[in-house]
């Protein structure tokens, strides 16, 4: 019983010790993207203030945010979050608002509200990334190489599987799109009941042919494994699967769909300090130049776009790969996050429903 | 089975097939669990045997999915491996820390598993005992209810009494883990008692022994298999549980099966089946010293094996 | 027997009691030392078991989503929609509802709005009726610049606040308790006239799935009895020494970690895994034929069967190592064929076997959850699966309850039967 009561106090005390360190939980989208984080905000952080990060990885930080609030057992202190969910999860309430004056000027002096994109700066987020959903495929294994959008849901033109991201957004948009509707009018037509329809009717002639995945870090995997032909993916995934790793993965920008990743602090973060910190440290115009030399994601601050130089590896310019980049601009579509923080519950309920028949 | 002499030769012929059907279907049992075990030697980033590896050329086979595990969430993986090395991956080396928290919860929930079910054991097998079926069938049922269900209420329920604010860490999964090996403890334990002749607590007890003498050097001597079969089973059914750990588990506490499990999902590199081959060593251990303790139990109980 | 000796003297102990009623006192004794034996299992389970169950199954049938708002930092409840819910308690269902109606409901959506609770509160509605949680979200928003008349504002708005359906699921959800999440879960809501009516085709999932779930349970049942079978019967036949070192392969499977099995499995099934590149190789399949065995039913069947054919072979297995052999060789004597010596002596004595293990395979299979996660792709998900999205994904934790409770009633009968048929004493784990 001694050995007994001797371990329990060795594990209570360690512990004990561990939370009198300052410390802050951040909860990121896993993989590379994670990485990149790592490398760029959370080690200078932790090198800088002596604060440690804990990073914890979700398929889509969001989800658990709401769970845990709505339980009243909140362990995360910041989350990387889409727009259309940082603008919903403040709205009802489950985030704690940020001051966003505090945000330091860029180093030209031009004010942190000016210097930010547009709608980058919201009562409860702050942005840190431009993003986007596009397809991808393997040069290995497909009978030829995909242009368009539409060429996506052609099974006869190019046989085999697809991957798609498991959920209403962005796959309804694509589906849309490859319908032949101009990127301008995609939400206007799926306001509608008769949009939405013509969506998964469109969805509905490759749903035998659909590999769904949750985690961003599946679909570079399902394509090198050979296990789909070509699949939705965050842009930045394919790009690090292709330039760290020299998978011979291509990206097809016809019909991207861009979106931003804000932090946000869920109401009740045990380290409340300590996140506002951590975005303010990660969110200056160096840090977020530094984010973009790990991973093809555009800064949030126009400031940091012209420090953004080569990848990591000192070769790769990075330029060519982002999303913003004026060349894959051609047919792109931005994530209307008003429709989405609307919609995203009523679509997704429609979209299960679906998915199980 | 041997065939008997009268056999006819349809008979020979369909005996030899039942045999080569049987070899097929325990092919089915057992060769999902080996085919790992090559793989996760695959110098490759792949999951089917490479022209190399069939050939046996070495060059097809290396160790770097296991040096991945070591490696995998270090500070500073290559740096040289001296004992600052050791400390890094012993700090921060995630499977190893999947390692840590996997012992410390199956430890715990093993403990409180074999102590609350052994006691409770020693109870139901007494022909006194009172709704003896219906409390058996309370104490069964944590291992027929799907699981899914119990992680549901048991994330409310912690959520509810705020027990990850009561400071004690794994204590949530501790408890849950425990409540799962439980049925297992009860199972062996009985078994063990089936049979168990309580002329021989009497006796004690006619020779002045007090009950808590007699359970220790009487009884438990006899039942010790029965209760350590038990505890191995509620370990291994806290030390493979995913879906509480998912559903109620802190964000620190990652376990292995949690960190296979995102593995899984995420990118199924071969790490994971270098993972798969040590726990697959470690099921061997564990099975054989089961039935070790399974023999020696009939043994001393004087049970003929049927 | 009596209690009196032939003199009439009643039989007593040593010390004088009367022989039955200390016989009685000892055995009360007995009694209450093995439950106090068994007591503290006993409240651990109902503590760390029982009782979360319990609170869980309590939500199906509770959801405060339109009565009461929790502020989720001061944990404040402040009661919400009480003005509606006042007008619903004053005319009875079937009542046009007019302008104080309308007016009762500007008033709350003022209310909503303050408290950042429109999202709630439309989440609420939207679980009935698809598509009215916008309707929420952008009237509160525009709710303290409505004037009155009110009805005409709202409408104004959205035209949709004038259905009778929206009305009839606003007057069902102004009280906290509610049977209709047991509704959802069976693909069916409550119409304008709170008949119970099913769920437009498109939306109807559940039914579905439960079927699924019992279908392929029932297949995978099917098959681990006819795989267990021949090997449980080899097992029993053959000499123990033999039959012990066999019964390894069965046990091993059942010490080794789930997700280690289903790991296995996901190696051996995919398009460019064992299996295939074997079939390709062998030239059985050409290479743009590859069999998608995985994220699909087959995935889910075969690692399932897998997974469970322990749970199988050992009923099976105790059950036939006691038979005696020489009741074959006596039919046979007698002139039975072997095929008619199987079929009318030996197997009607493992049909015990067979119902215990089927029984126990068959209530695994209905709530497994990991394999078909895993491996099942979008059909090969299980009614667990469903469970799990709502309560992870689109916290709907009312409907995840409701689902939790049927599947659990149904396992708890065929865990009664199984008790009874079986015993739940002759568990067996190797």
């Amino acid at each position: 019983m001694k050995f007994k009561t001797a371990l329990l106090a060795t594990a209570l005390t360690s512990v004990a010790f561990a939370a009198s360190a300052s410390e802050v939980t951040v909860m990121s989208w896993g993989g590379s993207y994670t990485k990149s984080q790592v490398e760029a905000y959370h080690k200078p952080f932790t090198a800088e203030t002596g604060i440690k990060v804990n990073s914890v990885d979700s398929d889509n930080p969001a989800t658990p945010i709401k769970a845990q609030v709505e339980a009243g057992n909140v362990s995360i202190d910041v989350a990387d979050v889409e727009f259309s969910d940082a603008i919903r999860l403040c709205d009802e309430g489950l985030l704690e608002e940020i001051d966003t004056s505090m945000l330091p000027a860029a180093p030209d002096g031009t004010p942190a509200a000016e210097d930010f994109i547009d709608g980058a700066l919201q009562d409860c987020a702050v942005a840190n990334i431009v993003w986007s959903t596009v397809f991808a495929y393997n040069t290995a294994n497909v009978s030829m190489a995909p242009v368009t959008i539409g060429d996506f849901f052609d099974t006869a033109k190019i046989p085999g599987k697809r991957g798609l991201r498991k959920s209403a957004k962005a796959t309804l948009e694509m589906a849309l799109m490859a319908d032949g509707v101009p990127a301008a009018e995609v939400y206007g037509i799926l306001e509608t009941d008769a949009g939405v329809d013509r969506a998964f009717a469109m969805l509905d002639t490759i749903k035998s042919d659909i590999v769904w995945w949750e985690a961003g870090a599946q679909p570079p995997q399902l394509l090198a494994d050979g296990e789909v032909v070509m699949s939705t993916a965050y842009n930045g995934r394919i790009f690090n699967a292709a330039v760290a790793e020299g998978q011979p993965l291509e990206v097809v920008w016809d019909g991207q769909i861009l979106d931003f990743d804000l932090f946000v602090i869920p109401k009740g973060a045990p380290n409340k300090e300590e996140a506002l910190k951590f975005i303010t440290f990660s969110t200056d115009t160096k840090r977020l130049a530094d984010q973009a030399s790990w991973i093809s994601y555009g800064p949030a601050r126009k400031s940091s776009g012209a420090l953004v130089g080569k990848y990591s590896d000192g070769k790769t310019d990075m330029a060519p790969h982002m999303p913003t980049a004026s060349a894959n601009l051609g047919n792109a579509l931005v994530n209307n996050f008003e429709f989405w923080v609307d919609k995203d519950a009523e679509l997704n309920e429609r979209f299960n429903a679906w998915l199980a028949n | 089975m041997a065939l008997p002499k009268y056999a006819d030769p349809l008979e020979r012929a369909w005996h030899y097939i039942y045999l080569v059907i049987c070899a097929l279907i325990f092919l089915f049992l057992i060769a999902p669990i080996l085919v790992v075990m090559p793989l996760s030697f695959n110098a490759e980033p792949y999951f089917t045997f490479t022209e190399k590896m069939l050939k046996l050329d070495p060059d097809g086979y290396s160790t770097r999915w296991y040096d991945l595990l070591l490696t995998f969430g270090m500070q500073e993986p290559d740096a040289v491996r001296d004992s600052s090395w050791w400390a890094d991956a012993w700090n921060n080396a995630h499977w190893i820390q999947a390692t840590k928290n996997s012992v410390i919860i199956g430890f715990f929930s093993t403990i409180l598993a074999t102590t609350l079910g052994t006691i409770a054991a020693l109870g139901l097998s007494r022909s006194e005992m009172p709704a003896r079926r219906a409390i058996m069938a309370i104490l069964i049922s944590p291992m027929i209810v799907p699981i899914i269900i119990t992680a549901t209420g048991l994330f409310f329920f912690y959520s509810w009494i705020g027990i990850q604010n009561w400071g004690i860490p794994y204590l949530g999964v501790v408890l849950a883990h425990a409540t799962l090996g439980i049925p297992f403890v009860i199972i062996t334990v009985t078994a063990t008692l089936v049979g168990f002749d309580h002329s021989l607590t009497r006796a004690a007890a006619n020779m002045g022994a007090n009950p808590t003498r007699t359970f220790f050097k009487v009884q438990m001597p006899l039942i010790l298999p029965g209760v350590i079969s038990g505890a191995l089973f509620a370990f291994v059914t806290s030390f493979d549980e995913v879906v509480v750990v998912l559903f109620v588990g802190g964000l620190d506490e990652q376990t292995i099966p949690r960190q296979m499990w995102n593995g899984i999902r995420e990118q199924i590199s071969p790490a994971i089946l270098s993972v798969a081959t040590i726990l697959v060593i470690i099921s061997i251990a564990l099975l054989t010293t089961v039935e070790l303790l399974r023999r020696r139990s009939e043994k001393l109980r004087g049970v003929t094996p049927r | 027997m009596t209690d009196s000796t032939a003199n009439g003297e009643m039989l007593t102990t040593a010390d004088g009691r009367p022989l039955k009623a200390a016989l009685a006192k000892a055995e009360a004794h007995a009694k209450r030392r093995a439950f106090l034996l068994v007591l503290p299992l006993l409240a651990f389970i109902l503590i760390t078991f029982v009782a979360p169950i319990g609170q869980m199954l309590f939500k199906s049938v509770n959801n405060e989503g339109f009565t009461v708002h929790e502020d989720l930092g001061t944990g404040v409840r402040t009661p919400i929609m009480t003005n509606i819910a006042a007008w619903f308690d004053e005319n009875p269902l079937g009542t046009d509802p007019g302008e104080d109606a309308y007016e009762a409901l500007a008033k709350d959506l003022v209310v909503l709005r303050e408290l950042k609770a429109p999202g709630q509160a439309g989440t609420r509605i939207n679980y009935e009726l698809s598509g009215s949680r916008s309707m929420f979200t952008k009237a509160a928003r525009k709710a303290k610049k409505l004037k009155p008349p009110y009805k005409e504002a709202i409408l104004d708005l959205d035209e949709d606040w004038g259905s009778p359906k929206l009305w009839q699921v606003m007057r069902g959800a102004s009280s906290s308790f509610t049977s209709n999440f047991y509704l959802a879960a069976a693909d069916r809501q409550r119409d304008e006239n709170a008949k119970v009516v099913m769920v437009n085709e498109n939306r109807q999932v559940y039914v579905k799935l439960f079927m699924r779930t019992l279908n392929l349970s029932l297949l995978i049942t099917f098959l681990t009895f006819v795989l267990a079978y021949p090997i449980a019967h080899l097992l029993a036949t053959l000499p123990l020494r033999h039959s012990n070192l066999l019964m390894i392969l069965v046990l091993l499977p059942f010490w080794t970690s789930l997700l280690v099995r289903t790991t296995s499995w996901m190696v051996l099934l995919q398009s460019q895994g064992v299996v295939n590149d074997a079939l390709v190789a062998s030239g059985i399949l050409g290479d743009e034929n590859r069999l998608q065995m995985m994220y699909n039913r087959t995935g889910t069947v075969i690692a399932m069967t897998h997974i469970l054919l322990p749970f199988m072979v050992l009923p099976l297995y105790s059950v036939m190592r006691p038979i005696n052999p020489s009741y074959v060789r006596a039919a046979r004597s007698l002139g039975a064929t072997s095929w008619t010596a199987f079929r009318r002596i030996y197997f009607p004595q493992t049909v015990p076997g067979i119902g215990a293990g089927a029984l126990l395979v068959f209530i695994l299979s209905v709530g497994y959850y990991i394999t078909p996660a895993l491996v099942g792709g979008a059909d090969g998900q299980l009614i667990s699966n469903l469970i799990a999205f709502h309560m992870q994904k689109s916290l709907n934790w009312s409907l995840a309850a409701a689902l939790a409770a049927l599947l659990l009633g149904g396992i708890l009968i065929l865990y009664w039967l199984y008790d009874r048929l079986v015993g739940i004493d002759n568990l067996k784990l190797g």
